[in-house]
């Protein structure tokens, strides 16, 4: 520790620390534009300049290492008369434009010329003009505003992975721009915008909408991916003007992706269910919500009664709150039906009742930065959680080595130690390779059971498989760490394959062996909390797969739309539209819900109160920040009333609060998710490693912006370069073999159903695969994300029907 | 696409450096590339940026910041007058005004024929031979008077 002192403050700081962070610490304020903690240090704006004693010039308190004995001023007559100076520097090319500017009102240049700066300028000279650029629909430039902090350059290049901004030129003439007319393709681009000191980077989609002090502030939680990001959403006359990232350090730090910072706009759709509607001899009406639920009670209580509880099947959407998931299980446990599930995108449930708990990430989001070795298998990390794949850039910055197996060689933006890049069907084998070269390594001692022994006996370990075993043992090329902490986490496309249960079985053992951390990372902002309370199918009940397999009677939807949000479109849209009747809790009016028969409005997560569960098992709860629209109401009331009218016993809770006490029977929810977070199996399940699949095999992710109904609404996401038409995208080789070219038209068929698509030429797929987005209307015919595919040459006829398409599309 | 002779000429450059820091040639390989095409178009500026391995833009930052590279075509004789202080007070005003009207273009312009094109160059560090210039970033001339530059444009247009 050192002594200092700063403005005649003694303090004790660490070693190594600059001024700015003792200063920061203490509460002394220096004011800074280019310095943020999460940065690498620039010294480039001056703003931080202080005295310190026996230095005859200021020192950058950003810059400046504290050293023993080191006495600061920050507001005597040198610190001050330098600060002021390197104000009126920094306002000689400023627009004093703030009347237009967005950034209005919660500006630091404008708070700390306020402050720091002098009350006049002895500049006369004119201005310089820079051109603004078009970096694409998410933010907005005004480049003349722009004071060279470079933060942004800094953070897309050190959090984002790739610097796609820079500072060209020198001196007068420097400017940041993006590479010759690109745009900024970050999934987490938003976070410039808050970076950004002045005006020069704004929101495009708030852009000259609001004023930052009309806006009332109330927090809340981001509802599309599992982390459970902190958000503050920003309101007026009660329209949801903005979404802002909420300081959480062990969450999201101070940063949000884009699909949670710009999905709000998703929120005031057109789209928007205001009524309740019920189909008529095939015609839509609006109705009253009494009419509405009386009418869906009857339905529901006449075909339960002439079909049994059987012939209800219940989807919901893991994005739904706990709340909600409790009550319509508890619903379908009333109406005696056990057709109920969540996992809507899964199609392997052969662990169903063989865990031991509610499977989860294995560590908690901050414990990634500290790994040193990482084995992801199946994910496309940034794709699914942006956030986290950040957290695992820091931890390979650190210098941990991160290894993939995975159908697709898609561009983590950090330094990939090992991959492995193989048909979906074939990472069972590969996974298989790396668990026999790791317990054949010689710094293990473990061995493994004698089922897997045989299962592993024919298994032929190939070298670059050996040398992500080697990797995860903590043997590499420039060091050797004798216990490394590992962390293993399955995917999205791990979580859709077939195969799971084999992946998931492998993973088990190789973190087994190596002691590792880790589990699955569930797509959902609740897929854990779902699990945890047990929406899923009774012993005898039926799983989603199965549901739109077999078809039901009728269907009671939560927040879905079934053909983009199942994991097999055309059995889920012909399902719905053989059923009965299809009841649809939703927020929104959509071609998916077609053949629903009742729609029930109701309210998006800014309008109801309610919890998400995290993937590291934090439970979150959070108010409505609006009030609904229209006539929406919370799911978790209309779920109530629709058990009151049904007759249903024990729904009489009049605030969400009292079903998220009766959840976790008035225990504090930790107990509770402490005892329920396990991801370990009871028994060992049947698992075969090696299955010969010839033909080719889907790759169906699902596209970042076409994860929920919230975001696949959101225009200004639907505009970014994310959202492309989905197209077969195949290897180079695998076009030779099949005699195609890009931009050829083909015929992609799946079981019965069929799609249009344009070919892709994209080496990032594995051969033998076929990459084809799921969640889109083009793709809607098609089946299983992750099943067998066939690819033929579209015909003249095809040709024509495909550009018929694209213009109902537009 | 670089050409095999640049290739060969980067990974020399290359070999100094730490091998996970190739971002460091970026100097030498737009200089070399500026050598062999003439001037660093922005095609130019990707091919470097992509055989480092570093972001286009990142090759951009360096290739814009100094003013030796030129980002627009160059006549064959590129004269970089320096303008600074030094040679300012030595009367770099006057040899810029006679190269100027000799050769009848301005600063960034380059002749009809092609041959030469006029910069504005900053302090080249050796102002004890003020007012002097460069001819293509490497033939220096001191104790610049418009017959010395009679002489030099003679001897370019010869040669």
């Amino acid at each position: 520790m050192l002594n200092i002192e700063i403005d005649g403050k003694p303090l004790e700081v660490e070693h190594g620390s600059t001024i700015i962070d003792a200063a920061d610490a203490a509460g002394i304020a220096i004011p800074r534009f280019c310095y943020h903690k999460k940065l690498s240090v620039a010294a480039n704006c001056r703003m931080c300049l202080v005295q310190v004693e026996k230095f005859n010039k200021p020192l950058p308190a950003c810059a400046t290492p504290v050293a023993d004995g080191m006495k600061i001023y920050t507001r005597s007559k040198a610190a001050v008369e330098a600060q002021q100076s390197v104000m009126e520097f920094l306002l000689i090319n400023h627009p004093l434009d703030c009347p237009i500017c967005d950034q209005g009102g919660e500006c630091d240049l404008q708070d700390i010329a306020v402050a720091y700066g002098a009350s006049g300028s002895r500049y006369t000279e004119e201005k310089r003009v820079v051109f603004n650029k078009n970096i694409g629909p998410l933010v907005s430039t005004d480049m003349t505003r722009c004071i060279q902090c470079t933060r942004c350059v800094r953070f897309l290049k050190e959090v984002g992975g790739m610097q796609e901004l820079g500072m060209v030129g020198r001196g007068e003439h420097a400017e940041i721009t993006a590479y010759v007319d690109q745009s900024v393709n970050s999934e987490l681009s938003g976070n410039i915008i808050d970076l950004c000191p002045v005006g020069a980077l704004t929101s495009k989609p708030f852009r000259y909408s609001a004023r930052s002090w009309e806006l009332t502030r109330r927090s809340s939680i981001a509802p599309h991916d599992g982390l459970g990001s902190h958000i503050e959403v920003h309101v007026k006359d009660h329209k949801v003007m903005r979404v802002l990232p909420r300081e959480k350090e062990s969450i999201n730090e101070c940063w949000l992706s884009d699909r949670d910072r710009f999905s709000y706009e998703g929120l005031n759709s057109p789209d928007r269910l205001k009524v309740p509607m019920i189909k008529h001899n095939g015609q839509w009406q609006e109705t009253d919500w009494k009419t509405a639920l009386e009418f869906a009670a009857g339905q529901l209580k006449d075909i339960t009664k002439q079909y049994g509880g059987d012939a209800l099947g219940v989807l919901v959407s893991p994005n739904s709150t706990m709340e909600e998931g409790y009550l319509i299980k508890q619903l379908s446990e009333g109406l005696g039906c056990g057709n109920v599930d969540y996992r809507l995108r899964q199609t392997d449930f052969r662990l169903d009742g063989k865990r031991t708990g509610t499977p989860w990430m294995g560590c908690n989001i901050q414990e990634i930065e500290e790994l040193d070795r990482i084995l992801l298998i199946g994910s496309n990390i940034r794709n699914e959680h942006p956030l986290l794949a950040q957290r695992i850039r820091k931890a390979v910055a650190n210098g941990a080595e991160l290894c993939i197996v995975s159908p697709l060689d898609n561009d983590p933006l950090m330094d990939v130690a090992h991959k492995v890049i193989v048909r979906p069907n074939d990472m069972v084998n590969v996974l298989g390779q790396i668990l026999k070269a790791m317990s054949g390594l010689q710094k293990l001692s473990l061995c493994l059971p004698p089922t897997l022994n045989t299962l592993l006996e024919e298994i032929k370990v190939r070298p670059n498989t050996q040398k992500i075993a080697e990797c995860l043992a903590g043997i590499s090329e420039e060091l050797i760490l004798i216990a490394p902490k590992v962390g293993i986490f399955l995917g999205n496309m791990a979580l859709s394959d077939p195969r799971f249960t084999e992946m998931y079985s492998m993973a088990e053992a190789i973190g087994g062996i190596t002691g590792a951390k880790g589990g699955i990372l569930p797509p959902a902002a609740n897929s854990t909390g779902m699990h945890l309370m047990g929406v899923m199918p009774s012993a005898t009940g039926m799983h989603a797969r199965a549901m739109i397999e077999v078809p039901r009677k009728a269907y009671l939807l939560l927040n879905i739309e079934p053909e983009l949000d199942c994991q097999h479109a055309a059995l889920a849209t012909d399902a719905m539209a053989k059923a009965e009747c299809v009841i649809a809790l939703t927020a929104y009016k959509s071609a998916a819900l077609e053949n629903a028969d009742i729609l029930l409005p109701i309210a998006p997560f800014t309008e109801t109160s309610g919890t998400f569960m995290s993937m590291e098992g934090r439970v979150q709860s959070f108010q409505a920040v609006t009030r609904p629209l229209g006539e929406c109401r919370p799911a978790w009331k209309v779920l109530r009333v629709l058990a009151n009218t049904l007759g249903l016993n024990g729904f009489d809770y009049n605030s969400s609060e009292e079903v998220k006490n009766k959840i976790f029977h008035g225990e504090k929810p930790s107990a509770l998710v402490w005892r329920s977070l396990n991801n370990n199996l009871k028994e060992l399940v049947e698992i075969q490693i090696n299955i010969k699949k010839e033909g080719l095999q889907r790759i169906g992710e699902v596209p970042q912006y076409e994860s929920d109904p919230i975001v696949r609404r959101s225009p200004p996401l639907q505009k970014t370069k994310y959202n492309i038409r989905p197209m077969a995208r195949m290897h180079a080789d695998q076009l030779t073999e099949l005699g195609l070219q890009d931009g050829d038209l083909v015929v992609a068929y799946q079981d019965k159903g069929s799609a249009l698509l344009k070919v892709r030429l994209d080496n990032h797929v594995a051969k033998g695969c076929v990459r084809v987005a799921a969640a889109h209307p083009l793709t809607a015919g098609l089946g299983d994300l992750m099943g067998d595919i066939t690819i033929e040459k579209a015909s003249t006829e095809h040709a024509a029907l495909y550009e018929k398409q694209l213009t109902e599309m537009a | 696409m670089l050409s095999a002779e640049a290739i060969e000429k980067i990974e020399y450059e290359l070999a100094k450096y730490p091998k996970d820091r190739r971002q460091a040639a970026v100097m030498s390989a737009l200089r070399i590339v500026q050598i062999e095409r003439g001037w660093l178009s922005k095609e130019s500026v990707t091919d470097v940026a992509k055989y480092l391995g570093i972001p286009e833009i990142a090759a951009m930052e360096v290739a814009s910041f100094y003013n030796m590279y030129d980002l627009q075509p160059v006549g064959q004789y590129k004269i970089t007058v320096c303008t600074n202080i030094s040679c300012m007070l030595r009367g770099s005003d006057e040899i810029v005004d006679h190269l100027q009207h000799t050769l009848g273009v301005g600063f960034n312009e380059v002749t009809a024929d092609g041959k030469f094109c006029i910069k504005e160059g900053e302090c080249m560090g050796c102002c004890g031979g003020a007012p002097l210039l460069h001819v293509n970033n490497t033939h220096m001339h001191e104790f610049l008077t418009t017959e010395k530059v009679d002489a030099l444009l003679e001897e370019l247009n010869k040669g």
